[in-house]
């Protein structure tokens, strides 16, 4: 019996680059040896610097890449047989990184049709879909727009949307903010972490903002195509140095707990919140009044 | 190298059904070697705004003056005023063309009428500073890393020299590492060449840390102009705008509902730290 | 001025035009592009203004919006009568220098200019009233019996209603970089033709690049969501004609019927 809707063993994955003639040219090792588990319903943010091969990961788990060694099961069926391939893609929905290169159609709602349409789902089941989709992320008023006309945190929310309508039950976010300004980034993040926690799908959040993984259950740091690190937000982000060390930072306040720590402050590791910090410098502060009296 | 604006406005698509206000009535001095943020989210009119000081944008009404010149008065200023005044883009390597780096950071000073030998000095002294070693000079610029691209874009603009220096979103994409490396680098050139900087970002953390004065624009407006500290201590107004205060200053103004003693300027988190330190040992002491 | 060019863009309305099944606009612009070129009497040209004068009144688009896509050809048209005005030999008018004006140049001239703008507002009222994807569609349905002879009818369709969709980003993308090269001290109005053509460099290999990129990541979220060609597809929103189709059909059958009756009767 398998409970994992993700399950990766032992992933390496290399790009082979050929020549004019078509001999290879060189090869790039993009991951080595990366295992993973996702359970049902969980929320999974995978966090490392520019080339530390999270993307290529990302592309794994929808099948677009497949791993030269090593196995990727999704929702049992494994990436590497050709006919399971679009029950693959249908179960795992991938958003990716730029808005514009993954709107199809130039009206919100027909984008969003795209995908049952290539799915073959009738006609009128495919209206029902796109509206709740566009509902779901907050964009029916917009269905009639030109995508041109939306602003980046959007622009993504459709592309959300294009995916829900897919039904999936597990959805990939590779780096979908990584373009857009903090408004928007919290449009995006709100609208993947309601389809998580109201609908129960399994969201998987490829990111370099620190802030957006705080939320999740678990979070995996990759560096140079490995997992170096993994763990609660509140584990991660205790191991500051480490995660400088591969190119990454903590938020802000826990870089402070952690400054403040290391000047001599008697807090705990990994403070997310401004709220848990103030509690604690509370406790501090009283447990030194306690003292003087 | 002082910049004036008076009464700026501009208009997108003037007379036509799609015209929209994009600056309206911006008046502005900005002194030499100043370190500036300019913050505003995306539409406030921040990128139209710099692409004014090269004379990239025409005014629709109001007045720019560089070194005192009006730079609208005669064409060979406006020539002039592209190397006084370099503008970064967003995502500036996008714009990479030439086969190998050097080359490609050539073509600023060659436009300027630079020989290929001054402008080979010149691409090479740019490449430094940016931290860009021999090594890149002859590899495509298609061939460099995402950080790397970066840098050898805004060496581009560098090679011509400016004496103001304008980076619109210079971190975008990059990784947090990347960031701070990019902000370093701008504040080790307005330290060390000591030419003004000026970076347009929509990031209140970003800039909080290096620069000496913020200009927050909204809907084309100058919403506040003045010291970090004065600009963050409001906090709703920035809110209303789409904008927020660094996490720091919400930490303060926790604190201080908390009945700690401690500063709402502190908006870094070193000072953030001392802040803390120093009300926690004041407390200390009181007792 | 690239932003100008209206046609292959969609302006979002609600009209009857914008109603009409996309196989009726399709014939409709051909039937009056054929008749366009076809009649070519001064009474062809007054019943052919009428015509579209009124289906822009009716789609609702602003004319001003339409003629900005006129402005970007203009060029075009002004070189193409050009050549008709001073090239055609016939009875001469008047002539200075060494051009002569003739009767029949200066009469092929005006035919162009009328043939030319009619036939780019004929077809942008089409693209500007009926989404890529409609077009698309409709292409896809109305040229389906090609299928039996193996032309890749969707494959093609398909890669249209991208195109279309695509151009105004690139366009922004050219002016974007056109801008930055700019502020490198770029100049790309300035020069004879050979460096014009130079200085375009830098604008040609960024732009290139970029809709590479865009092409590939494109294909990827294309891939990512079950797109596998025109096979087991559904539709959104399938064709099927109405009354007010067979309406249009029957005043396009009137229009064609005027022309032919114009032409009998020589006017």
């Amino acid at each position: 019996m398998q409970t994992e809707i993700v399950k990766g063993t032992d992933i390496t994955y290399e790009y082979v680059h050929y020549d004019e003639n078509g001999k290879v040219d060189f090869s790039e090792t993009a991951l080595r040896g990366v295992s993973l588990d996702v359970r049902p319903g969980q929320f999974i943010a995978i966090l490392g610097h520019n080339g530390s091969g999270k993307s290529t990961l990302a592309k794994q788990i929808n099948a677009l890449l497949l791993p030269s060694t090593g196995t990727m099961v999704v929702d049992g069926h494994d990436t590497k047989d050709a006919s399971k391939l679009w029950d693959i893609r249908q179960t795992a929905g991938m958003v990716f990184q730029n808005p514009d290169n993954q709107i199809i159609a130039s009206v919100v709602e027909e984008d969003v049709g795209f995908g049952p349409e290539n799915m073959g789902v009738p006609t009128k089941e495919i209206w029902h879909r796109v509206k709740r989709s566009l509902k779901a992320v907050g964009m029916w008023e917009k269905r009639g727009e030109s995508p041109n006309r939306l602003s980046g945190g959007q622009k993504q929310r459709v592309a959300i949307a294009g995916v829900m309508a897919m039904e999936p039950k597990c959805i990939i976010l590779d780096e979908p903010t990584a373009m857009l300004d903090p408004g928007g980034r919290k449009e995006v993040i709100d609208a993947a972490l309601e389809l998580n926690r109201e609908r129960g799908i399994t969201v998987i959040l490829i990111t370099h903002y620190m802030e957006e993984v705080i939320k999740a259950d678990r979070v995996l740091v990759m560096d140079r195509g490995k997992v170096v690190l993994t763990g609660t937000p509140r584990e991660v982000f205790s191991k500051v140095e480490l995660l400088r060390k591969y190119r990454l930072s903590v938020p802000q306040v826990t870089q402070l707990g952690f400054e403040l720590q290391k000047a001599g402050l008697d807090l705990p590791d990994g403070i997310l919140t401004i709220q848990e910090l103030v509690t604690e410098l509370k406790r501090l502060r009283g447990g030194s009044d306690g003292n003087q009296d | 190298m002082g910049i004036r604006i008076e009464h700026l406005s501009y208009i997108y698509n003037e007379g036509t059904t799609f015209s929209k206000t994009a600056l309206s009535d911006i008046n502005l001095t900005i002194a030499d070697g100043e370190f500036i943020g300019v913050i505003g989210h995306t539409g406030s009119g921040k990128s139209t705004l710099v692409q004014h000081l090269n004379g990239l944008n025409i005014p629709t009404s109001g007045k720019i003056y560089v070194d005192g010149k009006d730079i609208h008065k005669e064409k060979e200023s406006l020539r002039s005023l592209k190397s006084k005044v370099g503008l970064v883009f967003q995502y500036p390597e996008h714009q990479l063309f030439e086969s190998d780096v050097l080359k490609d950071v050539m073509f600023g000073p060659r436009n300027q009428g630079l020989s290929d030998s001054e402008a080979m000095m010149r691409a090479r002294e740019a490449l430094r500073l940016v931290g860009l070693d021999e090594s890149v000079e002859k590899k495509s610029p298609f061939d460099l890393s995402g950080g790397q691209k970066r840098r050898a874009a805004i060496a581009g603009i560098l090679a011509m020299e400016p004496s103001v220096l304008v980076l619109d979103e210079p971190t975008a994409g990059l990784d947090p590492k990347g960031r701070d490396e990019i902000l370093d680098l701008t504040a080790e050139l307005h330290e060390k060449k000591g030419i003004s900087v000026i970076l347009v970002s929509h990031s209140m953390e970003d800039v909080a840390n290096y620069v000496s004065r913020i200009i927050v624009m909204d809907e084309g407006k100058i919403l506040y102009d003045d010291t970090p500290e004065k600009v963050f201590v409001h906090v709703k107004e920035l809110e209303a705008v789409g904008l927020a205060a660094p996490e720091m200053v919400y930490v303060m103004k926790a604190l201080r509902e908390e009945g700690f003693d401690v500063d709402y300027s502190a908006d870094t988190v070193d000072l953030a730290r001392r802040e803390i330190l120093g009300a926690l040992a004041g407390k200390n002491r009181k007792c | 001025m690239l932003k100008d060019i209206t046609l292959g863009q969609y302006y979002p309305g609600d009209s009857i035009i914008h109603r009409l099944d996309p196989r009726v606009k399709l014939l409709g612009t051909l039937v009056f592009l054929i008749t366009l070129f076809v009649f070519g009497s001064p009474g062809a040209y007054v019943l052919a203004s009428i015509a579209l004068g009124v289906v822009i009144s009716v789609s609702t688009v602003p004319f001003r919006y339409m003629v900005k896509g006129l402005r970007a050809i203009f060029l075009l048209m002004v070189i193409t009568a050009l050549f008709n005005l001073f090239l055609t030999p016939g009875t001469i008018l008047f002539s200075f220098w060494r051009f002569r004006i003739t009767e029949e140049g200066l009469r092929m001239a005006i035919h162009m200019i009328f043939r030319l703008s009619y036939l780019i507002l004929g077809s942008s009222i089409m693209t500007l009233t009926t989404t890529p994807n409609q077009l698309t569609d409709g292409l896809e349905t109305g040229l389906g019996f090609l299928k039996k002879i193996h032309v890749p009818v969707h494959e093609v369709s398909m890669m249209m209603s991208i195109a279309l969709r695509f151009i105004p980003i690139l366009m922004d993308e050219t002016s974007k970089i056109m801008r930055a090269q700019e502020a490198r001290g770029a100049n790309f109005s300035e020069g004879g033709i050979i460096r014009r053509a130079k200085a375009l460099v830098p604008l040609l290999v960024p732009l290139f690049i970029s809709a590479f990129r865009r092409a590939n990541d494109l294909a990827m979220a294309m891939e990512a969501r079950g797109y596998h060609g025109g096979e087991g597809r559904t539709r959104m929103k399938p064709l099927s004609y109405h009354r007010k189709d067979m309406v249009a059909f029957a005043v396009m059958a009137l229009y064609v019927l005027c022309q032919i009756g114009m032409k009998i009767l020589k006017l």
